[in-house]
């Protein structure tokens, strides 16, 4: 008896510890990653405008981003007498806690996965809602008017692209059987989603830069109208949070899209993780791209764009796919 | 939705395209030999000064930052006692390089003139002068010119005619 309990708390010990590193090893991976998308994204934008990009600070410019995080930390943390306070310092904390949290339920690998929830798909529904917050509280906290703009905008944008997101999903859903992310790249071992949920995918990919508030549809912020949008008043390590949230969510989007279209971790002779980073990285690539070549339309062009086109082919790619199903 | 690949794949070309970036501590810029950069003051092929102080220069200065006084050396010759230019007020317009008489005071193509300290940007006539004629090699102009001075009398210049006896009635 007293021989099996200390098996049983070595056992529970033993997991407990392997969580606790995993949770803090992804952490880890994925802040570092993000971080390194800021110098990568320069850098790529940099070649396609034929120039260099950031190349001085150390290697290839690597060590840019620990120069940009220098001075962001030792920089002015100023809070205007007229924001509204606690909101105002909770507002940038949300989007890095949101983006990160989702990450939990995403399958690196069949074995690296921080939680493998049977609701994993709804989860990082939820949370990418919950990011809306952060950049509406960011405008409404500032107590300026272009930064009330970005966050009403920002709203609108990302409530109704949130929609189609969701629906565009429920396609991959219907094809697996499950809201388990695992099982979603499990069921995609004889053909990846990408073939038989393109229009999902192509709905996705929209909406999914609209949510992260990317090029072009980066209107929450539109420099050229609105100074920075909802985080105009922010500055110091604030203002690098919005910025690492922004390069997580992007990071988080792109794993998404390898997920649940990509067949994850799925692909012959290198292993898992490779594959699943390989994915990833070609599609942060994409969205680097994207921002390189398109111009930002306008806000009614957007949501036109959104309810117009957007929702109808989601809900027809939703109605065909789930007949298919129902047929076969 | 044609125009949005075409424009992608467009932009994903210029990942090979050759960069129009200098690199510039390592590389540098290639300048035209015309460039108006650092203002120097030349001297002529016998080594003498140039520069006759007759303040052309300072006065087009549209921004006032040459400052001059002239002399005159034993053999008549004028000169410049003082010459400075206050390069942190100069804007390289080139205007004094054209009023220049003499070719004296030339504009180079030499950008690299950054000081820490704003009163080392006063350059005086020993930092300004070279040893060269500068962008003019053949060019003298007290021996082209009518002046009279020590060792060269009235008429002695090159293609100058012997002056004219005034208090003869004769053409």
């Amino acid at each position: 008896m007293h021989r099996l309990i200390s098996t049983l708390l070595v056992l529970a010990w033993g997991l407990w510890f392997g969580s606790i590193v995993m949770v803090f090893g992804v952490l880890f991976v994925l802040l570092t990653v993000a971080g390194l998308l800021v110098w990568f994204e320069r850098r790529l934008l940099g070649f396609w405008q034929d120039r260099y990009g950031p190349n001085r600070t150390g290697p290839f410019g690597l060590l840019q981003t620990v120069a940009d995080a220098i001075k962001l930390l030792t920089k002015e943390d100023w809070i205007p007498p007229f924001a509204d306070k606690p909101v105002f310092v909770l507002a940038p904390a949300v989007i890095v806690v949101t983006v990160l949290l989702a990450f939990a339920i995403i399958p690196f690998t069949p074995t690296i996965q921080v939680a493998d929830l049977n609701i994993g798909l709804l989860f990082f529904l939820g949370m990418s809602s919950l990011g809306v917050y952060s950049v509406m509280l960011a405008g409404w906290a500032s107590g300026n008017k272009y930064s009330l703009i970005g966050s009403l905008r920002a709203a609108a944008q990302m409530l109704s692209y949130e929609v189609f997101m969701g629906l565009s999903l429920m396609g991959v859903v219907i094809l697996a059987g499950s809201f388990s992310l695992t099982r979603i790249v499990e069921a995609q071992r004889g053909l990846w989603f990408c073939v038989p949920q393109a229009l999902g995918l192509l709905v996705f990919a929209n909406a999914a830069v609209a949510e992260t508030r990317r090029l072009p549809f980066d209107l929450p912020e539109a420099e050229s109208e609105l100074v920075a949008g909802y985080h105009a008043e922010y500055s110091a390590m604030k203002f690098g949070l919005f910025f690492v949230g922004e390069y997580l969510g992007i990071t988080l989007i792109s794993a998404m899209i390898v997920t649940l279209f990509f067949g994850g971790w799925l692909g012959p002779w290198l292993p898992p993780i490779v594959w699943f980073v390989l994915k990833t990285f070609v599609l942060v690539c994409g969205f680097i791209l994207l921002r390189a070549t398109l111009p930002r339309p306008r806000f009614d062009q957007l949501m036109a764009y959104g309810w117009k086109v957007l929702l109808p082919v989601a809900l027809v790619n939703l109605l065909v796919t789930g007949a298919l199903v129902v047929l076969a | 939705m044609k125009s949005i690949i075409q424009a992608l794949w467009i932009v994903f070309r210029h990942l090979f395209r050759r960069k129009a970036t200098i690199q510039y501590p390592e590389q540098k810029a290639l300048l035209p030999p015309r460039w108006r950069g650092r203002i120097i003051l030349s001297r002529d092929p016998d080594g003498g000064e140039r520069c006759v102080a007759c303040h052309l220069c300072s006065a087009v200065c549209p921004v006032n930052c040459i400052a001059l006084q002239a002399t005159e050396d034993e053999s008549g010759r004028r000169y410049p006692e003082f010459f400075r230019i206050n390069f942190s007020r100069c804007i390289f317009c080139g205007l004094c390089e054209d009023a220049c008489p003499t070719y004296a005071i030339q504009l180079t193509p030499d950008f690299e003139m950054s000081e820490y300290n704003r009163q080392n940007l006063v350059y005086e006539k020993e930092d300004l002068l070279i040893s060269g004629p500068g962008k003019y090699p053949g060019y003298n102009f007290w021996r082209v010119s009518g002046v009279q001075i020590g060792g060269k009398d009235k008429g002695e210049a090159e293609n100058e005619a012997p002056p004219t006896d005034v208090y003869r009635l004769t053409p």
